[in-house]
């Protein structure tokens, strides 16, 4: 399978300035490992070790968190767009 | 450097004042520029944390960010920082702040005292993750 992975604003420095990169996969964590070897300095930044996203990483396809579907087993359909974003927090 | 519109300014600064005694918070969408980033728009997000908690916390879901990515795409603009105020409290980071931030972002805080927003500062997140470095605010008619 052949995905599209949206890349955000924030971590497009690791990814050559691009927005949007592609990616091969059966699966999200396939995908997202495959861009990851691409990119070992964004692998860095949203990998917390082998397997684990960072807390901050959360991950959606076609639109859907994938918390609420199976995480990185969730399938994607050839052409799925995959978005990494970002959660925001902050106080004192 | 940050730099905005007075339009742009004037409405964090009403943000600030009518979210008083909690925090607000939203979205800077805008582009790089030479030397920083430069805000086109803006998006008011509703703070997500726990009623009881917003008067020193705020928290913009993933759902809102995957949302605001979208917007910025479509409007040929990128999600280039945040803002939020700190109630009765200096417009300085804090260590919760610099746990919660990411590099790259500008973020702007907004000192609100016992409702009349003050202080407008804007900071960016060293790479090591260490500590904010303090960014200009350029501000334009
Ligand atoms: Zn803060």
């Amino acid at each position: 399978m052949s995905v599209n992975v949206l890349i955000p604003s924030a971590l497009r420095g690791f990814v050559d300035r691009q927005s949007e990169v592609e990616a091969e996969g059966a699966t999200v964590g396939e995908a997202l490992a495959h861009v990851a070897a691409q990119y070992p300095d964004l692998k860095h930044q949203i990998y917390e070790d082998d397997s684990n996203l960072r807390g901050f990483v959360n991950v959606f396809v076609d639109g859907t968190n994938i918390k609420k579907l199976k995480g990185l087993d969730t399938p994607v359909a050839n052409g799925a767009t995959v978005m990494i974003v970002p959660a925001i927090a902050g106080g004192f | 450097m940050l730099k905005l519109t007075r339009e742009i300014e004037e409405k964090i600064r009403k943000a600030g004042a009518e979210a008083y005694p909690n925090e607000c918070c939203g979205i800077l969408f805008g582009s790089e520029v030479d030397g920083g980033h430069a805000v086109n728009a803006l998006k008011p997000i509703e703070n997500a944390r726990e009623s009881g908690e917003q008067y020193h916390r705020f928290l913009i879901t993933a759902e809102d960010m995957m949302q605001a990515e979208l917007d910025a795409r479509k409007l040929g603009l990128e999600i280039v920082g945040f803002y939020h105020s700190h109630p009765d409290h200096p417009a300085r980071p804090s260590d919760y702040d610099r746990d919660h931030a990411l590099p790259f972002y500008s973020y702007i805080i907004l000192r609100v005292a016992e409702g009349r927003p003050e202080l407008m500062t804007s900071w960016q997140l060293q790479l090591s993750r260490e500590a904010f470095d303090s960014e200009e605010l350029v501000i334009e008619p």
